[in-house]
């Protein structure tokens, strides 16, 4: 590991006074940037340590929101999702991601800012645009099975890795952050993630210095929610593909349908025209197979990956259909789909 | 704020540490607790807690497997809390108390997990043991708090499904999971709940 120079940021207002030194990183968990630094993939020159910033380590409810502080860990924010009815889709995609051990160290900001597990990313004997900018994407001619088949370029095609992330995409989740200025800026989860294009080691819109402070979860009826996650083994995988899904359906009409994907995205994917084309509609199958049909219009697959469309369209067909026979059994319901 | 700068390698090396009874309000923020007594932090901030536990206070019950955070053969407890001691900087666990396997015993009477994985017979060449029986004494808290698990809102349910989602973090080559489940629900039943 390269060597590096440590401060700490014990408070908020403290940013104003941190040195800009380029190539700084925040540590809050650690649980991504470790690995990534002893295999040098990421080789910071200064790392600014979160472990006393106590400011951001509670989650606070209000009128119309939930706000969970940065450094609220994953174990922590499923913990509270949970007894939550609105927040259950949250809880069970935290809880399908990762191990207890891992949950326990890694934060909510550090969640949404980590790493894609692309193969070639990882590997520094490969050429990765990600790494390093104009060297190429291995991935895009070679096994590519855990790869995106949405928002992806000639110049990458890794996925984002986030199960957390997904939910609050579904969720309408907002993310607060503060400037080196000492600025505070909220913006959707849905515009702070950049598609790869020709930049792909931009993922998001966090300039030089900027840190999250919190995520904002707006209070309102998600309805009958469930997480399902595909992947090669039953626990402790990434999603080769993944649904977050909330229905609330009024004479088999949808009423309101909350929509994330995930493993199928460069960013953590929001189906806004699966979304547009379910909402309203009889919930039938011949309709969630047009909604399917024009969502993945935009998809794209490389050879190792084929087989990732139709495995969504499988699993968003299971997941609504049992998301709606529950909502008939028991209409206004919310909260998890299955719950023991 | 408070700023440690480099140099980070050059620095004097922390052969014997600084070990002192821990004091009554705590282990100081530029130590840690370990199993009760507190050491002095590594010079080199590049040091993780599991390599700080073996390079610096010669515990090597606490195993090096993956050291990606992979395996879980290196799983300690902080304040109670099972994490990965690879993918910790010891700097960032400063002001915390870390129980590893050589603390989990009180004196020579072994804790009931412990004990419940030789009767079960659960290891067979044991290098994952010291990370399952860490990890299983922080679950038997988990469960008593009632925390949830990916299987709490899965569409099939079973105890022992449960505990091997929450055990999933460690990894064992031998394929002795039969009897670790075996001997976490030996000594669970025995858990009022």
């Amino acid at each position: 590991m390269q060597p590096f120079n440590l401060t700490h940021l014990n408070n908020t207002s403290d940013i104003k006074s941190l040195s800009s030194i380029e190539g700084a990183r925040f540590i809050a968990g650690g649980t991504n940037l470790i690995d990534l630094m002893k295999l040098q993939v990421e080789t910071p020159v200064e790392l600014v340590d979160l472990s006393d910033w106590q400011d951001e380590r509670s989650i606070t409810e209000h009128d119309e929101h939930f706000r969970v502080g940065a450094m609220v860990t994953n174990t922590e924010l499923a913990n509270y999702a949970s007894k939550t009815v609105g927040l259950s889709l949250l809880s069970q995609a935290l809880l399908s991601g990762a191990t207890v051990q891992l949950r326990n160290r890694a934060t909510t900001a550090g969640n949404l800012l980590q790493r894609t597990r692309c193969y070639y990313f990882y590997d520094t004997a490969k050429p990765c645009n990600k790494r390093e900018p104009g060297s190429g994407c291995t991935a895009i001619d070679s096994v590519n099975r855990i790869h995106a088949i949405f928002g992806t370029s000639e110049n990458c095609i890794a996925t984002h890795p986030s199960d957390m992330a997904v939910a609050m995409m579904a969720l309408d989740a907002q993310v607060e952050l503060i400037t080196p200025n000492g600025e505070t800026k909220t913006l959707p989860l849905r515009n702070f993630y950049c598609k790869p294009g020709a930049t792909p080691h931009i993922e998001n819109c966090l300039k030089e210095g900027e840190l999250i402070t919190a995520v904002i979860l707006p209070k309102r009826a998600a309805g009958t929610q469930y997480y399902h996650k595909v992947r090669d083994r039953s626990s402790y995988a990434f999603a080769l593909v993944s649904v977050a899904a909330g229905l609330v359906l009024q004479n088999n009409k949808v009423e309101k349908l909350s929509l994330g994907f995930g493993g199928v995205g460069t960013v953590p994917w929001y189906p806004a025209t699966a979304i547009e084309a379910l909402t309203g509609a009889q919930l039938t199958e011949a309709n969630i197979e047009k909604a399917l049909d024009a969502e993945l219009a935009s998809a794209k697959v490389y050879g190792s990956n084929n087989f990732k469309p139709q495995l969504l369209r499988n699993t968003l067909h299971k997941v609504l259909r049992a998301l709606a026979e529950h909502q008939r059994t028991y209409p206004q319901h919310e909260g998890a789909l299955y719950e023991n | 704020m408070s700023t440690l700068k480099g140099p980070t390698l050059k620095g004097p090396t922390l052969k014997g540490p600084t070990a002192s009874s821990q004091p009554k309000d705590g282990p100081s923020p530029t130590c840690m607790s370990i199993n009760g007594v507190s050491y002095a932090l590594p010079n080199d901030p590049r040091t993780t807690l599991l390599d700080f536990l073996h390079q610096n206070l010669a515990l090597f019950g606490t195993k090096k497997g993956c050291d990606h955070g992979q395996c879980g053969a290196c799983t300690v407890l902080v304040e109670g809390e099972r994490i990965n001691a690879c993918l910790v900087f010891a700097f960032q666990l400063r002001g915390k108390a870390i129980t590893t396997i050589e603390g989990i015993a009180k004196n020579d009477e072994l804790n009931p997990l412990q004990s419940a994985f030789v009767k079960r017979d659960a290891f067979q060449c044991g290098y994952c043991t010291s990370g399952q029986i860490c990890s299983s004494v922080a679950l038997q808290k988990e469960l008593a708090d009632k925390t949830p698990s990916a299987v709490t809102f899965s569409e099939n349910y079973s105890a022992r499904e449960d505990i091997s989602e929450r055990m999933s973090g460690n990894l064992c080559r031998c394929g002795a999971y039969p009897n670790i489940v075996d001997a976490i629900e030996d000594v669970i039943a025995l858990e009022p709940q």
